[in-house]
């Protein structure tokens, strides 16, 4: 093609030609002017001052023009510094288009305030529906357009709860550019597990490190590395683990906290001598980490000497015809249980001989607890009265056991019905519920709703499976409609409102639609708080309708 | 009259002076100036007056007052109204009286302007296509007067300057505001644009001298090319005519240009980019076309006042098959889209239009600045080059590096970071198609093609 077609240059040219030349040089073709060094030397120090060049302040700007034009018009291009290395490609599929628009539209209103805690509008709050659907398109698989991965790793570096889907919508183009911009450096830092997975998905499950994949082990960085550990023990936890094992003792002690944490992952008891090993290590926190992995694992050596020393000093009495339970705190810390992770000193608050005893309990593997105790279901056991004031210390380890070792039964047990009265249990519900299944903690999350109202829920609803159960969303719409009748104001309820956006199923836009209308004044309310609920009503069903736009244009089911 | 009337005359006649006066020193500035042996080329016609004033400048000022309405014009730059110099002409002619000349040229066509003005009292007309046919040419005449008088008082400040020394420009340049302004209300919008570019540059970062020796020359070029082109002299080509009373600010009206235009082409219109700047309280738009036939580019340039409803972007990739008018020039770039065109719609293929190498770019550049030396960039396609980032922590600028061989152009450092990213991140590295514009400072991207799609920086 054509020089002139290509790039349409002016059709009159009214000088000769004068040959492309070196900009710095400035050489004269054609008429013979003077240097351009000579002429800005007479400039800055002022015609007036001594002859310039040509004799006249005239003849010095006419040089300097000619000058200036020859040499615009004959710059030439610069020498190329090496192009970065192309970005690995990436596998996943391109989001549909309507999809791309929304990310743009979300991405740009990202900064718009929601309007705080106290006053909002009835418009919804993309700050609120970005990490949504950032989690949603990541789920679904897609690779986020390569003209938004920038503006997506300026949002995750200002707001780290957007991080880690947009991170891994970002890919592998996302971690080329961070090689490039320090200002994004914190993306390498951060390993993005889920694209690393599904990057590595070309390699089959159960397929050892690729010769890549080693020589990235070997010498990457450490954020390389880790995704190279991750990906590895995900497929094949056994080669993951030998990959770790081979260089373990050269590690720093923060790169092998990282790295040991990843066997969390298809932990099992193959793992068991590796971390055996790392209960000895020089760093508490690789220790501390050590102890509790292998807490997970019931038929650890590890689990068996907690369960062997926690039976010692918790046992059954059935003197006096009810059988109780007692305890005997331990009296000393020994160098075999410091080095299995018992620490000596207690927090503040807590006395020294029940924090050694909770931390045996902790880590004793609760199977062990009904041949102690006589047979009993965990049920049982929890209704068993404990002597001398230890019920509340007991329970509570158990309370940490269950959520640790993930034990339904013992979670059903110790977090009793959602009817009892508030702060008796001994311990977190909310931690307790995340080890029921999802629908039997909806179904206990919707009546605890229902005879507490929501002023306690909040924390309950948030380890609750999305989108909330038909059940759950009743509840809290029932329970924000008596809020609202009993004359509170919306923004006493801002953190379960803001919740509801994120977690209500879109169609239960249908029951909220009849409460944006703004209620008659009750006499006892307080003034105004019906038109404030109406517009929080009215925002929450505009999000809910955007909410089933946004996945419609993903093509996901929600 | 005897003695004792005239000094009475002459009283009343001063008095009618000081009520004239903006301010009480203005009348002694005034007085003072009158007495000076500074004047020259003074007369006095029907109901007016004129003269010459030697000031701080080597060239006189040119004082024209209008009696009946006491309305005064004079070349000096002073905001006050009358100027002293005004003052201190009418003082002269109460003083020693003068009668019966007609006007000198530049004197005359201030006076006919002001008259014709009065006369169209109430609704003052703005534009010159408001008035009739011939007062529209006659307006068109006096702004150019104006225009090029105010040329001749740039020429002077620019050998002052230069004369003193550029290293003297650091100090001030309240009275380049001044003839900024002036040139304004001379209707030259683009001279007043380069004489604000110039003293924007004293002791602005790196190279600064270098930067303010072009503004200055190109200024003083344009200046000279416009005094000659006002001057009706035939050493420059009509089309580089053209180019100057544009650069100037003295448009054709798009009306006119779709009237009587003479360079049209029709053709399909690839749209390469839009973008919009505020640019003195306007939104001007900006919209690059390429011919799909002719290979030609085409600048669409708009203004919106402020609160205006913008008309419906035209997004990249789209086409317009309809007639351009190209405003003439040597380096035609500027066009006008007529009335009733074909609604726009998308392109068939996102491949976007044949592009050229580095090296091109530059060459397209520079055949066109040899046209118009004023030219600060021009729009061209890149075909396959990959962006380059400065390498972290050092001054390095981006670049756009041929995909083959070893040329780069430099991206100009005015090109935003998150416009840079975003072409980095289309890129990934891989050789992209590029529009931007091409000039002495580096190019400006504007859009990157990739795959099959457009993508708008």
């Amino acid at each position: 093609m054509s020089e002139s077609t290509t790039t349409s240059g002016p059709r009159s040219a009214p000088h000769a030609a004068a040959g492309p030349s070196p900009a710095d040089t400035r050489p004269s073709a054609g008429p013979e002017l003077p240097p351009w060094q000579e002429l800005l030397g007479a400039a800055l120090l002022g015609a007036a001052r001594r002859r310039p060049p040509g004799g006249s302040t005239t003849a010095l700007l006419d040089a300097a023009a000619a000058q200036t034009v020859r040499q615009r018009a004959g710059a030439q291009p610069a020498s190329a510094r090496p192009a970065p290395a192309p970005a690995p490609e990436d596998p996943r599929p391109e989001m549909p288009e309507a999809a791309a628009r929304r990310l743009a539209w979300l991405l740009a209103g990202r900064h718009r305030p929601g309007g705080g805690a106290e006053r909002r509008t009835a418009s919804p709050d993309l700050a609120e529906l970005l990490p949504q659907w950032l989690a949603a398109a990541d789920e679904a698989g897609y690779a986020a357009p390569a003209e938004q991965v920038p503006t997506l790793l300026e949002a995750a570096r200002g707001r780290t709860d957007l991080r880690r889907h947009a991170l891994s919508l970002a890919g592998p183009r996302g971690r080329w550019l961070a090689g490039l911009n320090p200002e994004w450096r914190f993306v390498l830092r951060s390993a993005p597990p889920s694209t690393v997975r599904r990057a590595g998905s070309t390699t089959a499950a159960g397929a050892a490190p690729t010769g890549a994949e080693q020589l990235l082990w070997n010498e990457g960085l450490f954020a390389e590395r880790v995704a190279v550990l991750t990906e590895v023990r995900a497929r094949n936890p056994r080669a993951g683990l030998e990959l770790l094992a081979a260089e373990w003792g050269s590690e720093r002690a923060e790169d092998r906290l990282i790295f040991l944490d990843t066997l969390r992952h298809g932990l099992s008891t193959a793992d068991e001598g590796f971390i055996e090993q790392a209960l000895a290590d020089r760093s508490k926190n690789v220790r501390a980490t050590a102890a509790e992995l292998l807490a997970m694992l019931p038929e650890s050596a590890y689990a068996a000497r907690m369960a062997e020393r926690a039976r010692a000093h918790v046992g059954l009495d059935r003197c006096g015809g009810t059988a109780r339970i007692t305890v005997e705190a331990p009296h000393e810390v020994d160098a075999a249980m410091r080095r299995d992770g018992v620490a000596t000193a207690p927090p503040q608050g807590q006395g020294q001989r029940a924090w050694w005893l909770s931390q045996l309990v902790d880590s004793a593997p609760l199977g062990g607890w009904r041949d102690r105790l006589g047979g009993r279901s965990p049920a049982e056991i929890v209704a068993l009265p404990v002597a001398d004031g230890w019920e509340r210390e007991l329970h509570a380890a158990w309370c940490r056991a269950a959520v640790r070792q993930q034990a339904p039964e013992w979670a059903r047990a110790l977090i009793g019905p959602p009817t009892a009265p508030l702060a008796h249990g001994p311990g977190d519900p909310a931690k307790l519920l995340t080890v029921l299944p999802d629908e039997e903690r909806a179904d206990w999350a919707a009546r605890f709703i229902a005879v507490h109202g929501l002023s306690e829920a909040f924390r309950i609803l948030g380890v609750c499976a999305l989108p909330w159960s038909p059940k759950i969303g009743t509840a809290v719409i029932d329970a924000l409609e008596i809020a609202r009748d009993q004359g509170s104001y919306p923004w006493s309820f801002s953190g379960v409102l803001g919740l509801a956006e994120r977690c209500l199923r879109p169609s239960a836009a249908e029951r909220l639609t009849p409460l944006t209308a703004v209620p008659d004044e009750s006499g006892d309310g307080a003034p105004g708080a019906g038109a404030y609920w109406a517009e929080a009503f009215q925002r929450l069903v505009t999000t809910l309708r955007v909410r089933a736009e946004m996945y419609a244009e993903l093509e996901v089911e929600q | 009259m005897d003695g004792k009337q005239v000094a009475e005359a002459v009283d009343r006649g001063e008095e009618r002076v000081r009520a004239l006066a903006p301010d009480a020193a203005s009348y002694t500035a005034a007085d003072r100036l009158a007495q000076q042996p500074t004047w020259s080329e003074e007369d006095a016609g029907r109901d007016a007056v004129w003269g010459a004033c030697k000031g701080s400048g080597s060239r006189p000022y040119r004082i024209v007052v209008d009696l009946p309405s006491g309305a005064a014009h004079c070349t000096c730059p002073s905001r006050k109204v009358p100027c002293k110099h005004a003052l201190a002409l009418l003082l002269r002619r109460v003083r020693e009286p003068l009668e019966g000349a007609e006007p000198p040229e530049w004197a005359g066509t201030w006076l006919a302007e002001r008259r014709e003005r009065a006369r169209g009292a109430g609704g003052e007309a703005e534009r010159p296509s408001q008035g009739s046919g011939r007062s529209a040419t006659a307006r068109r005449a006096r702004r150019e007067a104006r225009i090029a008088a105010g040329a001749e008082e740039l020429e002077q400040r620019l050998a002052d300057l230069v004369g003193e020394g550029l290293s003297s420009s650091e100090r001030g340049g309240a009275s380049w505001e001044e003839t900024a302004a002036r040139m304004v209300d001379a209707q030259a919008p683009g001279l007043a644009s380069r004489v604000r570019e110039v003293t924007s540059i004293p002791g602005s970062g790196e190279r600064w001298p270098e930067r303010l020796l072009s503004e200055c020359a190109l200024l003083h070029l344009l200046d000279r090319a416009f005094l000659s082109v006002h001057a009706g002299s035939a050493a420059i080509p009509p089309p580089l005519a053209e180019t100057v009373r544009s650069r100037v600010g003295l448009t054709v009206e798009t009306a006119r240009l779709l009237s009587e235009g003479t360079d049209r082409l029709h053709d399909r219109w690839l749209v390469l980019a839009q973008r919009e700047a505020e640019e003195e309280r306007l939104t001007a738009r900006r919209t690059w076309l390429r011919g799909c036939a002719s290979g030609r580019t085409a600048l669409l340039l708009s203004y919106r006042a402020p609160g205006r409803p913008p008309e419906p972007r035209l997004p990249c990739g789209w086409l317009l098959e309809e007639e351009l008018v190209f405003h003439p020039g040597a380096a035609p770039l500027r066009a006008a889209r007529g009335e009733g065109s074909a609604p726009p719609r998308p392109a068939a293929s996102g491949a976007g239009p044949p592009g050229t190498s580095p090296l091109g770019a530059l060459r397209a550049y520079g055949e066109a600045v040899r046209a118009d030396p004023w030219l600060e960039q021009w729009p061209v396609v890149l075909e396959s080059v990959v962006p380059v980032p400065p390498s972290p922590g050092s001054s390095e600028r981006w670049q756009l590096a041929a995909e083959a061989g070893e040329s780069a152009l430099p991206v100009a450092s005015r090109t935003g970071g998150p416009e840079l990213w975003r072409l980095a991140a289309v890129s990934g590295g891989r050789p992209v198609k590029v529009f931007g514009e091409c000039g002495h400072q580096g190019f400006v991207p504007y859009t990157v093609w990739s795959g099959g799609e457009v993508v708008a920086l």
